[in-house]
């Protein structure tokens, strides 16, 4: 084994003399590193593709292949947002990933050694918010990019057309990963709030899917104030083309999605008071 | 250099440290002492700004550590060479830490080399041996040529062989001009490395001087007279001024009075004594009669075996 000898860093490259400070520019290529060097995180980008453009494939093959509807039927559907189904279930995954970015960081123990690296927290937290917001939201895209081109194979199967060049479909399916993001970003808030992976995931998916189950058991005169609200039908309007804003029990498209990124950013909030504030 | 004022830090209703002042000096090992609760780990965890004092203030060569242009060119610390994402290799562990301060790539492959873990570079930490994981926690301390450097236990669990590696390399950070700060709640480690003490029971200093003065002041030579006559001698030595404890069915363990005091009363008063001899008591005493006061947890002694 190595023996030290009277000067520990002889055999060492003297390093560079330090100017300026640590900042976010190293803060941003170490955040990187963690996402990309270990196999929980990279497996579950990995999964989120597979299962959300799976899931989206399965379905418009169904549709396309057993529907009793005519063309011109069809056609009258969302088809946009039909062939990006898988989106219900890849949110989950995000979430997922969004919990895993900063709660193994408190179940290993290495935000001790991160922090012991760079104490200024901010520049820590905001360097790892924005490596998972730009990674989600281009895995995001990739699965509804996917999703959407290979629906309108289905579709054209049976006669029907649609592209990007269809009314709102653009909008929707750049929608689609900028929703897939926000699942990301609201889970990495409670992560940060929460420092514990299973308790932000349950919560994360409380919050996306168990409570839009429990409102079907609300008093339906209830559902029409509650229903758009609920994170995931606000969310859901940027991937869709068609809307019923007009009749008050839903948003638009934006407006549906500034309610679900109001979620996240609350979320968010918290996590950055508790991530500043209490000990580490 | 590292100055702690007044540091105090309250867990609920827990003090855990309290009014600590001291100030650890570059270019010796330092130990950092006291029973297992004594406030250590979370003095060092005050230092990194890990915890937030409750009160007092604490800066690492001057100014807080928040403001280190590059941290770990100041500090380079192994608190828990646990603290690892065991699912990274040691490399990226290394390069991720090294990219928040702007150290070069080749810095991770030098110092893996320099503490032997360059052939396990590309495994994963997890699968890493107690000793394997101390020496990578040693790599991340190491990676920014610091100033200052602190160990938290660094030889808790190694082998002999780690542990005299440590131990060496500690004294040649210190002897390179660096502030090395190493914590232990044993007095026998520290005896080997240390060369000035700071002291904690409780969260309070206890003391702080050098290792020398610490044994001088707190290592109270006793002598041992062996003797047919234990009451009668012993009788005699208390009324000399001497400190008087039996050691045994025959012996006598006497403190305050020299070896020829002792040897005059007994030839006086016509006593027969077979045996004199000075006992010098060990550091590890000397600390466990300055800290039995601070320890929080006790053990029960067993009965019959109270001395």
């Amino acid at each position: 084994m190595t023996t030290v000898n009277d000067t520990v860093f002889a055999g060492l490259t003297p390093l560079p003399e330090a100017t300026g400070r640590a900042g976010f520019g190293g803060a941003l290529r170490s955040e990187w590193t963690k996402i990309r060097s270990v196999k929980s995180t990279v497996w579950t980008l990995t999964a989120a593709v597979v299962i959300g453009v799976g899931i989206s494939v399965l379905f418009s093959w169904g549709e396309a292949s057993h529907s009793k509807e005519s063309a011109a039927e069809l056609a009258q559907r969302d088809l946009v947002q039909h062939s990006m189904f898988g989106i219900m279930l890849g949110q989950l995954v995000m979430v997922v990933f969004g919990a895993l970015a900063v709660t193994t960081e408190y179940s290993t123990g290495m935000i001790r050694t991160s922090l012991a690296a760079q104490p200024r927290r901010l520049s820590v937290l905001f360097a790892k918010l924005a490596v998972v917001t730009l990674v989600s939201f281009v895995v995001g895209e990739v699965i509804s990019f996917a999703s959407f081109f290979i629906g309108n194979h289905f579709w054209a199967t049976r006669g029907v057309t649609v592209g990007l060049g269809t009314h709102g479909a653009l909008q929707a399916v750049i929608g689609g990963g900028l929703y897939l993001a926000g699942a990301a970003l609201l889970a990495f808030g409670i992560g940060t709030a929460l420092r514990h992976t299973a308790g932000t995931i349950t919560l994360g998916v409380a919050l996306l899917f168990v409570i839009n189950i429990m409102a079907n058991f609300m008093p339906s005169s209830w559902q029409d104030d509650i229903d758009k609200w609920l994170p995931a039908n606000a969310g859901s309007q940027v991937w869709a083309t068609q809307h019923t804003a007009d009749t008050g029990t839903a948003f638009g498209a934006w407006s549906g999605f500034a309610v679900y990124m109001g979620y996240a950013v609350i979320a968010l909030i918290v996590g950055l008071w508790v991530f500043k504030r209490r000990d580490a | 250099m590292i100055e702690a004022v007044g540091l105090s830090k309250r867990y609920g209703d827990k003090l855990a440290v309290d009014q600590l002042s001291f100030s650890v000096k570059p270019g010796q090992v330092t130990g950092f002492l006291g029973p297992n609760g004594a406030g250590k780990s979370t003095t060092m965890r005050m230092i990194l700004g890990l915890d937030a004092p409750t009160s007092g203030t604490v800066t690492v060569n001057g100014k807080p550590f928040q403001q280190a242009a590059y941290p770990l060119r100041e500090v380079g610390a192994l608190l828990d060479a646990k603290a690892v994402h065991g699912g990274r290799s040691a490399y990226n562990h290394l390069l991720c830490l090294a990219q928040t301060n702007n150290l070069p790539k080749r810095r991770v492959d030098e110092v893996l080399a320099l503490v032997g873990l360059g052939a396990v570079a590309k495994k994963r930490s997890k699968g890493f041996s107690l000793g394997m994981g101390q020496r990578l926690g040693i790599a991340a301390a190491l990676l920014g040529d610091p100033k200052v450097l602190m160990f938290d236990e660094p030889v808790n669990g190694l082998d002999p062989e780690g542990i005299l590696w440590i131990r060496n390399l500690m004294k040649a950070l210190a002897a390179e001009g660096r502030t090395v700060f190493v914590s232990s709640h044993l007095m026998s480690e520290m005896e080997h490395t240390a060369d000035h003490l700071i002291v904690i029971g409780r969260g309070r200093l206890v003391a702080d001087c050098t290792v020398q003065e610490f044994i001088d002041n707190n290592s109270e030579l006793s002598i041992r007279v062996r003797t047919p006559q234990l009451e009668q001698l012993g009788a005699l030595l208390t009324a000399h001024g001497g400190g008087v404890r039996t050691d045994g069915e025959d012996a006598l363990l006497v403190t305050k009075l020299g070896m020829s005091e002792i040897g005059d009363v007994a030839f006086d008063n016509q006593i027969r004594v077979h045996e004199l001899s000075p006992i010098q008591a060990s550091l590890e005493q000397a600390f466990m009669e300055l800290t039995k006061d601070s320890v929080e947890y006790h053990a029960a002694v067993p009965a019959g075996k109270a001395a």
